[in-house]
């Protein structure tokens, strides 16, 4: 092994008096951490990403992941982190990867927010005994009458998978989440690496992505969804394009994508279609065109600066659906300098653009996509108050399939078969049982999303869209409050 | 205390609601509402009260009846300088009152009888509907001290704070004759502060009476104001007024597609292809949370209660008279023996027309809704 400077980030702990030496570490590891040699279990901490596989598996309870213990004297601008950084890049002369979304301690909104209840003057409303619709559609909605009706998808509850491609993810998650996406009368998104074979069954309940690689899209890809996305941006990297790298790319990865095998798969970071919003316009159109006017076309973009402007540019061009993804979100793979630093919170996008379409009065003509950090069904129902028709949600998804944010995705070695392509990893997948854990998942937060408006008095989803009085900010300055369009705690009406 | 008005803070608000038409037309004094509403005076509070009366202008038939609350003179001459410049004013007088000690300090009333002026409609390329809607706004917004009760033709609402059956005597409504009378009276949390937040809520020849509490009120208000509507009072009977503005006269839909729109038919029992576009068009007035409404303009009132029926509405009929009310008992005092009486159903709209009167109040398919008697 080379002269390296890094010391390892965890540190993994054997009890000996319980470890039976049975090897099943050994066997899940595929970062290779655990050794066993003529009976001697020794491990290689280094390798270590804390994905906590083998704490789980081992079937002695004989593992525990440490941080290791800190070897850098206390310094709070320069910390460990930041040190590790350097010396990987003086290691390496590279871009620092990174996996999942921006991890840093920015403040989150949902994190100050708080949602109203009814008191006396307004009754409450038991789910259990009374109808509670989520029941949401998504698409324009300003056709004049019903024959003249815009393609509208209906959703039984305002809660999608995101988009995560076939090759980034195994074709196990694909399996899990198209099978919960059915069971729940929601969508699950291909993301831009194409719609294997073996899914078009679930074609019903398919986003289909249309991305700056165009990879796997032919006529039969359109044709099999519930909607066609056309990727512009992702939170997790704005501006950037994707790199899957040739190691992922596996036979089957490579004709879903109609590339060559084991090469990598580079999306571009703009569409070199689109260099302008007229250039978006048509590329809609061609969608539109292409499957009969029968589709609703999404667009997705990340959460930037000037986002309502360009929102109201992505609707005027056409877009019956706009997806938004926040600073949040998440990836594969990233260059870490752009997951932590680029963007902004998808809360404060999404009432900046709700309220921009408002005010321009166009807000009918497309439905709002919030993503990007979305955590739990509280979150949900904010972005729903804020403006939003429904939302995507992928990083809950994942850790709901066994995910356990270790951030390496882009390794292709994750040892729960969720970023990987690798056969001996992705079996570890069962999708039926991915699609039932999924499927609980989303039942779940149904569930509580309709606790939480029979709390305040609302029996459909609808009375919730941007209602923004059932929401009050806490430890928010007027700027905040103002953006985001709600009063502070406390504050009456 | 800085004591807020209504207008700058939101105020729920428990009520009694009541409505009495003759089918025919006939016009009857305002006694029987008044001995109606007054008999659920423990739904009230003694902070607002109201009545709406269709058919008390006859000599100004034409004219648009304006009913203004002044706080001061000044804000009367500043109303009416911008009145003079955009009406011709057939006839103005203060609106009579019979002084009694349970109604406090009261604004000054006056009355208007006005036809928009000609050459004001073009230069603002406005049809007179929407011009007096415009008007409205302006004056309730814009002039401090100053509030339009009503703005319809051949009606006009009395309303203030105090017990309804003490603003009824102190408006001497029993003076009155009208086909269709509503009636309210109010149970805020909060003290109004003015005249101006009492019930009916009115625009051009709709009037609303409510009793509820609207918990979509937050998206309702968001959409409406994407088309123009500024909803000064911050009331949800505001809203529900503006929203049956908006889709029966800006829209041009009918009575029952409305109703449907706010009361919507829930998903699981959605067949028709057109109700489930109406409800993907309109989603957001949709009305949540508990409520029962009177709406009334100059041909009739319907009545709807909210789809799970979270508050009371019972309606009956007698003759050519439909009554509809909070309470039974109401309606009982003042027409002991009934043809009939009935309970609607949540989202299940009563609707009571004049004969031989064309007006807002037309539902668009048949069949589908109860007429009244």
């Amino acid at each position: 092994m080379a002269l390296t400077m890094l010391a390892p980030v965890f540190k993994v702990e054997r009890e000996e008096s319980r470890c039976i030496k049975c090897g099943v570490c050994v066997q899940q590891c595929a970062n290779e951490v655990h050794h066993l040699d003529n009976g001697w279990m020794w491990t290689n901490d280094e390798e270590c990403v804390a994905c906590q596989r083998c704490v789980s598996l081992c079937p002695a309870q004989a593992l525990a992941i440490k941080e290791y213990p800190l070897s850098f004297r206390v310094n709070s601008h320069w910390t460990p982190a930041t040190i590790r950084e350097i010396y990987a890049q003086a290691d390496s002369g590279g871009v620092l990867l990174a996996g999942m979304g921006n991890p840093r301690s920015y403040k989150s909104y949902f994190d100050h927010l708080l949602l109203n209840a009814s008191q006396v003057t307004n009754p409450s409303i038991d789910p259990l005994r009374e109808p509670m619709e989520l029941n949401t559609s998504l698409g324009n909605k300003t056709g004049s009458s019903e024959l003249s009706e815009k393609p509208l998808i209906s959703l039984r509850l305002p809660i999608m998978f995101s988009a995560m491609s076939f090759g980034s993810v195994s074709l196990n998650v694909h399996k899990s989440l198209s099978r919960a996406a059915y069971a729940m009368g929601t969508l699950w998104n291909t993301g831009e690496g194409g719609l294997h074979p073996d899914l078009f069954s679930y074609k019903d309940n398919a986003v289909v992505q249309v991305a700056s690689g165009r990879f796997g899209v032919h006529p039969a890809y359109l044709e099999n969804s519930a909607v066609i996305e056309i990727k512009i941006g992702q939170g997790a990297k704005p501006g950037i394009g994707g790199h899957l790298p040739g190691a992922k790319v596996s036979e089957e990865v490579a004709r879903t994508r109609m590339i060559p095998a084991w090469s990598d798969a580079i999306s571009p970071a703009p569409h070199h279609d689109i260099y302008s919003i007229e250039d978006l316009a048509q590329l809609i159109e061609t969608l539109k065109v292409a499957t009969g006017y029968k589709k609703p076309i999404a667009v997705k973009v990340a959460a930037v600066h000037n986002i309502s402007a360009i929102a109201s540019g992505v609707v005027r061009a056409g877009a019956d659906i706009l997806a938004i993804d926040g600073f949040r979100g998440a990836t594969g793979a990233a260059p870490m300098r752009i997951r932590d630093h680029v963007g902004i919170p998808i809360e404060i996008a999404l009432a900046q653009v709700d309220s921009r379409l408002r005010d321009e009065g166009i807000r009918q003509q497309v439905s709002l996509v919030a993503a990007g950090g979305i955590r739990n069904s509280a979150d949900v129902v904010k972005a729903i108050a804020l403006g939003a028709d429904a939302v995507y949600i992928a990083t809950a998804a994942l850790i709901a399939l066994g995910c356990h944010l270790c951030q390496m995705c882009f390794t292709g070695k994750c040892n729960w078969g969720i970023a990987t392509t690798r056969p001996d990893l992705s079996r570890r997948l069962n999708p039926e049982v991915g699609a039932k854990r999924a499927q609980n998942l989303l039942q779940a937060w149904e569930h509580e999303i309709k606790e939480i408006m029979g709390a305040m008095g609302i029996n459909a989803i609808d009375s919730l869209r941007g209602n923004r009085l059932m929401l009050r900010g806490i430890g928010l300055g007027p700027e905040e409050l103002k953006i985001l369009g709600v009063k502070a705690a406390g504050e009456e009406g | 205390m800085v004591r807020l008005k209504e207008g700058e803070v939101r105020i729920p608000s428990g009520c009694a609601i009541a409505g009495i038409l003759n089918q025919k037309g006939t016009c009857f004094s305002g006694d029987r509402i008044i001995s109606c509403i007054a008999s659920m005076r423990q739904r009230s509070n003694g902070l607002g009260g109201g009545f709406a009366a269709y058919g008390i202008y006859p000599q100004y038939e034409k004219q648009y009846a304006l009913h203004l609350y002044y706080d001061h003179e000044k804000a009367r001459s500043e109303s009416e300088t911008l009145l003079n410049r955009n009406f011709k004013i057939c006839y103005a007088e203060p609106i009579p009152v019979r002084k009694n000690s349970r109604v406090g300090e009261a604004p000054l009333a006056w009355r208007y009888f006005a036809d928009p002026r000609e050459e004001r409609l073009q230069e603002q390329g406005m049809d007179e509907e929407e011009f007096m809607v415009g008007m409205v706004m302006q004056i309730n917004s814009g002039i401090a001290g100053a509030f339009i009760a009503s703005s319809g033709h051949n009606m006009g609402a009395f309303k203030g704070m105090a017990y309804p059956e003490d603003i009824g005597d102190y408006f001497r409504l029993d003076e009155y004759r009208a086909y269709l009378w509503t009636a309210h009276g109010r149970f805020p949390t909060n003290t109004p502060g003015w005249w101006g937040g009492a019930h009916p809520f009115t625009l051009l020849d709709w009037s609303v009476v409510h009793n509820g509490e609207i918990s979509s009120y937050g998206s309702n208000r968001r959409f409406l104001e994407m088309f123009g509507y500024r909803c000064s009072l911050q009331t949800d009977t505001e809203v529900i007024a503006y929203i049956f503005d908006f889709l029966m006269r800006r829209e041009g839909l009918g009575l029952d597609d409305t109703v449907k729109i706010i009361a919507a038919t829930f998903w699981e029992d959605m067949g028709d292809r057109k109700l489930a576009w109406l409800r993907h068009r309109y989603s957001s007035l949709l009305l949540n949370g508990p409520f029962s409404i009177i709406v009334a303009t100059g041909n009739g009132m319907a009545a709807v209660n909210d789809r799970i029926k979270l508050r009371p509405l019972v309606a009956a009929c007698k003759d050519d008279f439909l009554y509809i009310s909070s309470e039974e008992a109401a309606i009982r005092k003042v027409e002991p023996v009934l043809d009939k009486l009935w309970s609607p159903s949540g989202g299940e709209p009563v609707i009571g027309l004049i004969d031989n009167k064309v007006g807002l109040l037309e539902p668009k398919l048949n069949g589908v809704f109860i007429r009244s008697a």
